[in-house]
């Protein structure tokens, strides 16, 4: 009966590998002098180039782990799950949605970096550190409509006018970070009537996706993917990555967009508080802020601090987008998201 | 039987015992534990116990339409995989021609590649303006079944196949020559043969369709809903864990339902049968003959598997338009996605070989054990619930044991949630069924007067095992490896919630890449696609040539 017995020894051998890694880990602990890990949670679009956390961990002491559960919807509620036990020191990338649920349910521990002083107002919050910010906009494709002789259209409502009809791809809000935005945007714009008007984009042919990834590439005529439809779900900065000889071939609607902001937050039951704060005041440092648009996709929150050449060009940022309070977001969102879901089905 | 015999016998059952426990063990600390206080904690709030979540899911019209959407979707892509897998079977196992192994490898390469990629092939195939875009299947329920087929035909083609392959000719020769058409021969006598696979097959295709997440999101346009996108929605979106629960516990009843009746309906079925090596039973291509079976597998491998993939193959080939490399080469250098490619397929390899030797080593003792045959009726109900246990990882959400994990491993000794080494293990999980369901059949239909014999001529039980069971499990083993090591290669799901972005495996990157703008990055998404594609189809043309030298049958 070798196979069996040989089986076990595999397995209780591969315990004992556990059992030594675990004892050794501790044995550092007491021997040498301890370095403090954190563990960072964030959303699956979140990378930082890997010199810059390096940097961190040579100026502060403190090494990092990143840890992704997926979007930020499930990044918040993964935090709720695990309040008895947290998964990890440090949440990155809390949106404006979602923020207040995590307050109501007492995941984070209060703080706001010293370094957002400069931040404007409209994206402070009393115990969050925003990090960085980005529409959520219709987006157009300037060829398309130049080689139809169709003007682009600029508001929600011109998107239900039968002349655009068959053109709109979004993404679900139940499972895409821009398809809520964009729910919430419906809502701060029509009020208690966001559900007739999701109706006459039904009517008029609107398409939706489950993810950004879908609508973009595989709908949109613009992008890469070359699909059939003109107008799609995006951010305002997408325009900035469709440039080809000096010119975007894309534009974003500038009124219909939702405006989302990132928070950095300490989670509450951290035993590296202070790591946890450095780590979201290293978020904020000149390099990191620089680094935003190219590996995040968003614009750094600190005033002044330079964007590359295509984004200041090509990089829209609405004058007035789509504001919803944050509380009333809270309170309803849940609720928007399923009357929307029984509506779209 | 003296006082010895029946001490070694106390003993036998003993090991065997041993053997049971060492998966089931794994089984219920990495599978069943983390799902259960899931699932429990959604019917108790802070004052009690609560079946709350059962009267909200239930009185919701939401509810009802996910389930008959589910049980449709389901049974009808099994119909269609079972009617279209059948020829593919016995083409590209019953027949020889050049280029078979090719072939059966290529048929496996859907199997493996993730969701966001099979969206992206199979969307820009069915929308207006694309290939197969006049059809107008774009947001149909057909669209979705076509997509459930492209993934699990080469499940039916395996697994049938491999049985087929060793099915005695001698019988269908016989009734053909007593002058029975071709197609009679085939209903009376071969098909009832291979009903123990087709169970197989069939319960493997259901389970996988009734969880698929992906496929029902983005071909059905947020039209359809099934139970699996309903607990996605209420666990990751709301936390709504009453009805998640509800929901997961519906699921659970389904899924024991069918597993009850698959292993009923294959105990019934299951003859044993008089095995052969494969090289015996299958004779040379005929055209006049078998262009049937040419001309279905051709159609579906051609029209259904094919053109997706060669869809991804062009679209990487030709960036802005004008064939080019360029996307190959960036990808092979870039590493602005956290890590280069070589770092991810080295992780994905190394991953998916720790999961594969996991899944395999306990799918083995499974197997084994499954395959006893008690006198006992106890022992035989014991034995049949033990492999249908098995079976339920394929049957219950990802979502609802990814979430499990997190509430159930976070305190030392299983402080795993964070931790490199729960990703091969969560692979292992989602590859033990296949695993356990390729080899069972095959160790199933070992003649029983071949062990008696056996035994009788003075073999101990040890030596049967040794000298006729194992080679046959060898057989077997072949595909369960190549399975196994597929399947976690492309798992997505349970990786993408686990794994690190400073370690990504090679699907993980495929999504990273694929959720950026730019043409950059859409180009490595697409190549990365082709690559991992490529890397499936190689393990699978692997496996097929690691068999355990020829046995001799009697």
């Amino acid at each position: 009966m070798y196979r069996p017995v040989l089986a076990v020894a595999a397995l209780a051998s591969a315990a004992s590998l556990a059992a030594c890694t675990g004892a050794t880990a501790a044995d550092n602990g007491t021997t040498e002098p301890e370095t403090t890990a954190i563990t960072v949670f964030t959303h699956d679009a979140f990378t930082l180039p890997d010199e810059l956390t390096a940097q961190f961990t040579a100026d502060t002491g403190y090494e990092v782990t990143y840890t992704t559960p997926g979007d930020s919807g499930a990044l918040v509620n993964q935090l709720i799950l695990t309040k008895d036990s947290p998964l990890a020191d440090v949440v990155v990338g809390i949106d404006n949605t979602f923020a207040s649920r995590a307050r109501d349910e007492g995941v984070l521990s209060p703080y706001v970096s010293p370094a957002a002083d400069d931040v404007p107002d409209e994206f402070a919050s009393a115990d969050l550190t925003p990090f960085d910010y980005g529409d959520v906009c219709i987006n157009a494709d300037k060829v398309w409509f130049d080689a139809e002789g169709l003007e682009i259209p600029a508001t929600l409502d011109d998107l239900t006018d039968p002349a655009y009809r068959d053109l709109l791809s979004v993404t679900n809000p139940a499972s895409s970070s821009p398809g809520l935005a964009f729910l919430i945007a419906t809502v701060g714009e029509k009020g208690d009537g966001y559900l007739d008007y999701w109706q006459e984009l039904k009517d008029n042919g609107i398409k939706v996706s489950p993810s950004w990834t879908d609508a973009y590439y595989t709908d949109f005529s613009g992008a890469g993917g070359e699909g059939p439809r003109p107008l799609v779900l995006s951010y305002a900065t997408s325009p900035a990555f469709t440039v080809a000889d000096g010119e975007s071939s894309t534009v974003a609607l500038l009124d219909t967009c939702f405006r989302q902001v990132e928070y950095a937050g300490v989670v509450a039951g951290t035993e590296h508080e202070e790591a946890a704060r450095a780590y979201i005041d290293f978020l904020l440092s000149a390099d990191v802020q620089a680094a935003t648009p190219e590996n995040l996709y968003m614009f750094p929150v600190v005033p002044g601090t330079p964007v590359p050449e295509d984004w200041a060009s090509f990089a829209m940022l609405p004058d007035n987008p789509i504001d919803v309070e944050q509380d009333v977001i809270g309170e309803q969102r849940d609720e928007w998201i399923r009357a929307w879901t029984d509506a779209m089905s | 039987m003296d006082r010895r015999h029946e001490l070694s016998g106390a003993g036998r059952a003993a090991a065997w015992a041993l053997a049971a426990a060492v998966p089931a063990a794994f089984l219920v600390v990495f599978f069943a534990w983390p799902a259960a206080t899931l699932v429990a904690r959604g019917f108790h709030d802070d004052t009690g116990w609560t079946l709350d979540g059962f009267r909200s899911v239930f009185t919701s019209r939401r509810t009802w339409q996910a389930v008959g959407f589910t049980l449709w979707s389901s049974a009808t892509a099994t119909v269609l995989c079972l009617l279209l897998g059948v020829p593919g079977a016995a083409l590209l196992f019953r027949r020889t021609f050049p280029g078979r192994a090719q072939l059966r490898a290529a048929v496996t390469i859907p199997f493996v590649l993730p969701t966001v990629v099979v969206g992206v092939a199979f969307g820009s195939l069915l929308q207006p303006g694309g290939l197969l875009g006049g059809l107008g299947l774009d947001g149909t329920p057909v669209a979705i079944l076509a997509a459930m087929v492209f993934f699990n035909y080469s499940v039916v083609v395996r697994t049938v196949g491999t049985f087929w392959a060793r099915l005695d000719p001698r019988l269908a020769d016989a009734a053909a020559t007593l002058g029975h058409s071709p197609v009679r021969v085939f209903l009376t006598v071969t098909l009832p043969a291979l009903a123990p696979a087709l169970v197989s097959a069939g319960s493997l295709v259901f389970l996988f369709s009734a969880s698929s997440y992906g496929i029902v999101m983005v071909l059905g346009e947020s039209r359809f809903r099934t139970i699996e996108t309903e607990i996605w929605f209420l666990t990751t979106q709301l936390l709504d864990l009453p009805g998640a629960a509800a929901l997961s516990i519906t699921q659970l009843v389904i899924v024991t339902i069918l597993l009850w009746w698959g292993g009923r309906a294959q105990g019934n079925l299951t003859r044993a049968l008089k095995l052969q090596p494969d090289v015996l039973a299958a004779r040379p291509f005929r055209a006049s003959h078998d262009w049937p079976l040419a001309a279905v597998t051709g159609a579906v491998v051609v029209g259904l598997l094919g053109l997706p993939l060669a869809d991804l193959v062009w679209r990487a080939l030709h960036p802005g338009g004008e064939f080019s490399l360029g996307n190959f080469t960036l990808l092979a250098t870039d590493t602005s996605l956290g890590t280069g490619l070589w770092a991810a397929l080295r992780t994905s390899l190394v991953t998916a070989t720790a999961a594969t030797g996991l899944a395999v080593t306990l799918g083995v003792l499974v197997a084994l054990v499954a395959s006893r045959r008690p006198r006992r009726r106890r022992a035989r109900h014991a034995l049949a619930t033990l492999e249908a246990m098995f079976l339920l990882p394929l049957g219950v959400s990802a979502v609802t044991v990814g979430f499990g994990y997190l509430i159930t491993l976070n305190r030392p000794p299983l402080d795993l949630r964070s931790s490199i080494v729960l990703i091969p293990i969560a692979q292992a999980v989602v590859a033990l069924p296949l695993v356990v369901r390729t080899l069972l059949p095959t160790l199933r239909a070992v003649d029983p007067r071949q062990l008696e014999a056996a035994a009788t001529l003075g073999s101990s039980p040890f030596a049967v095992l040794r000298r006729v069971e194992l080679p046959h499990l060898g057989r077997g083993l072949g595909l369960a490896v190549g399975f196994a090591f597929a399947t976690s290669l492309g798992e997505f799901g349970a990786t993408s919630f686990l794994a690190r972005p400073d370690n990504p495996t090679l699907p993980v990157l495929i999504f990273r890449a694929f959720g950026r703008p730019g043409a950059d990055n859409y180009g490595m998404a697409l190549a990365a696609s082709v690559v991992l594609a490529g890397l499936a189809g190689i393990a699978m043309a692997l496996a097929e040539r690691v068999r355990p030298r020829e046995v001799a049958t009697w």
